[in-house]
């Protein structure tokens, strides 16, 4: 019964540059229903949220295929404003509030009600006054239904933090004809006994007919309070279960579960094993916004490929960048029995360690200067390699016969799909570009290779050739490598052990071919059937 | 139902103990701390000057009267987060332009005044349109623009007034003009409209020994109030909004770019009224040279009264002008009677509003950059 | 023939020519029509080029370094150095130590600028640990505290114990004089170092030369580490920290030379031009500069020694060659003032309201 739904979705299909994101999704939401829907980084969350809320992105990128139906009708929404018309509320990941403001002000935001002057009658109604008795009343009458005493004069930037979700909730059901609410990951930035009250808050609006759909990838709160789980993976719906009838490992299993292609890798003559740790972590944390590690510990072995997944925003992108200087960090980091000085990238790059970061265009490449610059310039900096002397003592400039030998060499070796050493790799493709991203760290000459999301944005042909690298450089070079990766299908393909991590810290780690329920479990916080050490 | 209520004993402690508002003095003081510091050094100024308070207290007078419009028409861009608008002066050339065609019509006293004030409407509109499509491109860095936009202006001005008037702009006026019939001369005679709004009410009731423009203070007056008005409305609102956070404020479905150019569009139209004001005090103008340092010296007064980048308000703009201009008056004397040579005076004068200005600015980018720093920590 | 034909048919194809405009950029195009017309204009009017290409390379040369100044901070990331009047004043009090003490010809010009560079460095370092707490701000903030440095220093001058007869006032008051003339020391002494004449144009040979050597300093720096170091901190400083380069010594160098630069070309300003001129004179030294970089084609990310050789050449000729030919066209109206007012800083807006890429 169509005319049942509040929000009905049909053979919904997005593909972004003739990549398909979301594929034939069909969905709906009833009045008072808790709507979960799950899934990894990637699987197409985000997107499909982005679809039902009208963001411009969506309409930039050339639309979506398939219907989307309202009480039956079908609609259009181009905008988020149109969406907003429809009744549709979205609470965002970061807060949208101004801290400025008080909690009224900011519920009543662009909506306020007004009362006519003498001006306004001549200047028109953007002239009107506003009428701060209304916007206290209706404030007031929102936070009610929410269960939430606060002074509605208070100003937002003394609240503390887990009371603005609330205000931003309060905001959106203060909106007349507020029907459906879509809460975007919420529990994200709370703490759990303040996650808790959301909650609650959340089944206290479904108990009044709003229906909710509910995106989030921690399952205890998924069970919770869901009525019914719709389970996303790499943009496909893969099934939609009624919570009553499920059980977290079943959702874990399907929220992971694809066939893992792990090739023949080449032996080693001496396997890594736990007698020969080169690198130990103690009690890290790094200050990374989004990415925060909060007292990590974790031994690597020496010439092994660690794998280090978990989704995105528990931490395990934090530690690299803790580790390599580039975020503010604290704890013990052990080099071969030798303490490394932390927060001191040069001390990083002198203890042989290199980074390729996830951020290429951010952290890895000078977009606007050449390949061979690109390459060389970080061994220039803290080797003092590619150097010539000059007539002047203690001067020395650019050897670039020797750079640019070097970088026709490498880019050769590494197979750069380039015009040459001089052009910039602004021009390059996203593969060539993370290319010399490993061809910079390669020249450092590291023992330890940490490599972030290496394969993220670049073609599918390009991904099997980086990964393939990778593993040239573990075997014939014997560095050791840590690679971080939101695809757990790559880590499970070249790693030999996988850490994951939750909340900051090491949920455990895992055998590439350990099963899909381990994976699917300890990704979202949950304790693993066994470890393997 | 009886899911707890939620208030801050039922959060944990850590987040409910924020709510605290011990900081209230500290901001206050805080605010303070400037408008304090340059009332000492005006008393100061004022012992080492040894002035008769009579000739200060009435210099004061003229001056407050004179400036204050100008200072004010500083606060509703600062409002809608624009920071301090330097291009004030764009406003000011508006002002001057209706001023040269009245002069050039020889329409004289308040029918005169009022006369240019309208004429400068259309002129400020269209300018500080201009002015505001130019700042929407430059966002986060809208002071250093509107300010080398001021000197831009100053050249089209100049062009304008110099080169064109009597070639491509027909104008024969030997009064006004150069000999060769060729742009104006350097200063106008304004008598016509000299004291127009000044003396326009009640000018001769008088304040114990003091001459009092009472139709100066009511526009003045007038202005507060409006300002003050402003704020309280829906688009005052939306551009409070705008200034706090442009991000959220277009999510919330508010034109950004649009309140931007308003706000710079009021501003500058009040600035070219700020202008009249002053011009008809002074009663001649320097045509190429009077609205040069109008935006360094209302800026300069209005953070002397304690506003900063992001917060201006009536009060700061009023107690600024007051300080400033006490001190514009005092330190060429303070200066003569200590050593003995007035210019030492009149060069601390210029190094004070060039200083504010410099710290006033470097403070707030700090104190952003602080934010910023803590709000990732977060 | 056919050859040359076919490499014309290319240099002339639309692709090419976009790929040249794209390159050499909109304003430096227009500026560059302009200088042309200007010079054809003079040619028409039978004007004296030769007079005219003389003083422009007099005028290249005297601003040439306090260009070069812009140089270093561009580079890596600190922006316009609108603050050019700290380092500028560091060099008159360079030169007005040299005269209190009588010294003339180079022994003067050297003693002068020896003089001058540890206050540059000084007040380099104190200024660029101010710019580093207001990042994101410099420009204004350098702008007014370039203000506040001259008004303090107007101070200086009228209070310092200067006593040699030709810098005080002649008769009574205190203080140095506003003006004061380097006819009897080291007045013009790089100009006319081996000065000569070519077709009729007078080549300041030793001015050229010195401004040419310190663009070939530069242009040798940026092969250097410590070169590299700031190239890749202001084109991505986290691609420089992630390098173990330390980015905030960077910034403090880069300010530091650019002041140090503002100073010595403050010198050679004042030998060509004949006179120091302190007081009120530095105020507004760093505009002309400013514009003159971003003519040159250097924008608040990217700068490099050919962007400020090209700019100062464009922007100089231009305000020199802009005055006799408009003062003829129009009798007497002096429009060189105008126009490099909206010239100058018509460019400086431009470049502050690009959309850069990311």
């Amino acid at each position: 019964m169509p005319g049942n739904s509040v929000l009905e979705l049909k053979n919904i299909t997005k593909s972004y540059f003739g990549n398909t994101v979301l594929k034939g999704i069909n969905l709906s939401v009833k009045p008072g229903e808790i709507h979960a829907v799950v899934g990894e980084n990637g699987a197409g969350k985000s997107t499909l949220m982005n679809l039902i809320f009208g963001m411009p992105v969506i309409h930039e990128t050339g639309g979506f295929e398939g219907e989307i139906f309202m009480d039956g009708q079908a609609v259009k929404i181009d905008s988020p404003r149109q969406a907003m018309e429809l009744g549709i509320g979205m609470v965002h990941q970061e807060f949208m509030l101004i801290p400025g403001f008080t909690v009224m002000e900011n519920i009543k935001l662009n909506r306020e009600p007004t009362k006519p002057n003498p001006v306004s009658k001549i200047l028109g109604p953007s002239m009107e006054t506003l009428d701060y008795q209304a916007m206290s009343h209706d404030s007031k009458t929102a936070l009610e239904k929410l269960g939430l005493e606060i002074d509605e004069s208070a100003y937002v930037s003394r609240l503390p933090v887990g009371y603005m979700q609330f205000v931003e909730i309060a905001r959106e059901i203060d909106k007349k004809n507020a029907r459906l609410i879509v809460f975007d990951e919420p529990t994200a930035v709370l703490a759990e006994s303040e996650a808790e009250h959301l909650i609650a808050a959340m089944k206290r609006l479904a108990e009044q007919g709003i229906a909710i759909l509910f995106i989030t990838h921690r399952l205890d709160e998924v069970m919770a309070c869901s009525d019914t789980i719709t389970i996303l993976r790499d943009g496909e719906l893969v099934k939609t279960l009624v919570r009553k009838e499920t059980s977290v490992e079943q959702i874990a299993e399907l929220m992971v579960g694809r066939k893992v292609e792990r090739g023949h890798l080449p032996p080693r003559s001496v396997e890594p094993s736990d007698d020969d740790i080169i690198l130990e972590l103690k009690d890290l944390t790094v200050e990374m916004p989004g990415e925060r590690v909060r007292g990590l510990d974790l031994k690597v072995r020496r010439g092994e490929i660690l794998g280090i997944g978990g989704l995105a925003g528990q931490g395990k992108v934090g530690i690299a960048n803790g580790v390599m200087g580039l975020y503010p960090a604290t704890g013990e980091v052990i080099i071969d029995g030798k303490a490394l000085k932390l927060n001191d990238p040069k001390a990083a790059l002198d203890a042989r360690m290199a980074f390729v970061s996830e951020d290429r265009r951010g952290v890895g490449l000078l977009l606007d200067e050449s390949v061979a610059v690109n390459i060389v310039l970080s061994s220039v900096e803290a080797q003092n390699k590619f150097l010539r002397r000059t007539i002047i003592p203690g001067v020395r400039l650019l050897d670039q016969k020797a750079v640019r030998e070097y970088a026709m060499k490498i880019i050769k070796d590494l197979d750069i799909r380039c015009t040459g050493p001089n052009q910039p790799v602004r021009r390059l493709s996203g593969g060539n570009q993370q290319k010399v991203c490993l061809a910079r760290a390669f020249s450092l000459q590291p023992e330890i290779l940490w490599v972030s999301e290496p394969t993220r944005g670049i073609d599918i042909g390009a991904k099997q050739l980086v990964l393939d690298l990778l593993v040239q450089f573990n075997r014939e070079y014997g560095m050791t490598i840590i690679m971080t990766s939101s695809e757990l299908n790559e880590l499970r393909r070249i790693c030999d052990r996988i850490a994951l991590v939750y909340r900051g810290k090491v949920a455990g780690i895992l055998k590439p071919d350990a099963s899909d329920v381990d994976f699917g479990l300890m990704i979202s916080g949950k304790q693993p059937v066994k470890e393997v050490g | 139902m009886n899911e707890p209520k939620i208030t801050p004993q039922t959060l944990p402690e850590k987040t409910a103990g924020q709510v605290k508002t011990g900081k209230k003095f500290e901001g206050i003081m805080g605010e303070l701390y400037v408008p304090l510091f340059f009332a000492v050094l005006c008393l100061l100024g004022i012992v080492a000057a040894g002035l008769n308070p009579r000739f200060l207290l009435n210099e004061i007078i003229i001056r407050l009267a004179r400036n204050s419009f100008l200072v004010l028409s500083l606060i509703i861009p600062v409002i809608a987060g624009l920071g301090l608008n330097f291009g004030i002066v764009i406003g000011a050339m508006s002002g001057q332009a209706a001023l040269i065609i009245i002069t050039h019509l020889e329409i004289g006293g308040l029918p005169g005044f009022l006369l240019a004030a309208l004429i400068s409407v259309p002129f400020a509109l269209i300018t500080g349109y201009l002015t505001g499509l130019v700042l929407n491109r430059a966002k986060g860095r809208e002071m250093v623009t509107g300010y080398i936009l001021g000197f831009f202006a100053n050249g089209v001005y100049q062009l304008i007034f110099l080169v064109l008037v009597g070639t491509l702009i027909p104008m024969s006026n030997p009064k006004m003009m150069l000999s060769s019939g060729i742009g104006l001369r350097n200063t106008i005679d304004l008598i016509a409209i000299n004291k127009a709004l000044d003396n326009a009410l009640l000018s001769s009731v008088r304040l114990g020994a003091f001459k009092i423009p009472w139709a100066t203070f009511l526009a003045i007056g007038l202005l507060c109030l409006f300002t003050s008005y402003f704020t309280k409305t829906k688009l005052g609102q939306q551009m409070r909004a705008v200034g706090q956070d442009r991000h959220i404020a277009a999510v919330s479905g508010i034109n950004v770019d649009r309140i931007r150019l308003i706000a710079i569009m009021i501003s500058t139209v009040l600035g070219a009224w700020g202008q009249l004001i002053y011009l008809q005090n002074i009663g001649t103008f320097n045509t190429y040279n009077s609205h040069e340092q109008v935006g360094m010296f209302s800026i300069a007064a209005i953070l002397i009264g304690g506003a900063s980048i992001s917060k201006a308000t009536i009060w700061n703009a009023l107690v600024g002008v007051l300080l400033f201009h006490t001190l514009f008056v005092v330190s060429p004397l303070a200066g003569q009677r200590i050593l003995g040579i007035p210019q030492v005076g009149e060069y601390f004068r210029s190094f004070l509003a060039y200083g504010i200005i410099a710290v006033a600015l470097a403070l707030h980018a700090w104190q952003t950059k602080k934010k910023a720093a803590s709000r990732e920590k977060e | 023939m056919e050859l040359n034909m076919s490499k014309i048919k290319r240099l002339c194809s639309p692709d090419h020519l976009r790929n040249f405009y794209e390159k050499f950029g909109l304003p430096r195009l227009i500026i560059s029509l302009f200088l042309l017309g200007l010079f054809i204009l003079a040619f028409i009017m039978k004007m004296d080029l030769t007079i005219l290409l003389s003083a422009s390379l007099d005028r290249i040369g005297m601003n040439g370094l306090l260009v070069l100044a812009m140089l270093p901070t561009l580079v890596t990331g600190v922006g316009l150095n609108f603050g050019l009047p700290v380092g500028f004043v560091c060099g008159l009090v360079g030169g007005v130590i040299s005269l209190e003490y009588n010294l003339t010809g180079f022994t003067g010009l050297f003693t002068a600028m020896l003089c001058a560079l540890p206050l540059a460095i000084l007040t380099g370092y104190l200024y660029a640990a101010l710019l580093e707490r207001v990042r994101g701000q410099e420009m204004m903030v350098g702008t007014y505290v370039g203000f506040a440095v001259v008004a303090g220093m107007c101070i200086f001058w009228l209070t310092a114990p200067f006593r040699n007869p030709s810098m005080v006032w002649a008769i009574g008051g205190t203080g140095v004089r506003v003006t004061i003339t380097l006819y009897e020391h080291y007045s013009r002494i790089l100009n006319d170092f081996l000065a000569f004449k070519l077709f009729g144009v007078t080549i300041p040979t030793g001015l050229l030369l010195f401004f040419g050597f310190f663009c070939w300093l530069a242009h040798l720096f940026f092969r250097t580490r410590t070169g590299m170091a700031m190239v890749a901190t202001g084109a991505n400083p986290m691609y420089a920290m992630s390098s173990g380069i330390n980015v905030r010594r960077m910034r403090y160098i880069s300010v530091m030379l650019s002041n140090t630069l503002a100073a010595i070309g403050a010198i050679v300003y004042a030998q060509s031009y004949g006179f120091l001129q302190l007081y009120t004179a530095p105020l507004y030294m760093a505009f002309p500069a400013v514009a003159a970089a971003l003519i040159g084609g250097a924008t608040l990310k990217k700068a490099t020694v050919g962007h400020i050789i090209i700019g100062v050449v464009l922007f100089q000729t231009l305000l020199t060659i802009a005055l006799p030919i408009t003062q003829t066209v129009l009798q007497g109206t002096d429009i060189s003032e105008i126009a490099r007012m909206i010239i100058s800083n018509g460019m400086i807006l431009y470049a502050l309201t690009r959309t850069e890429r990311g």
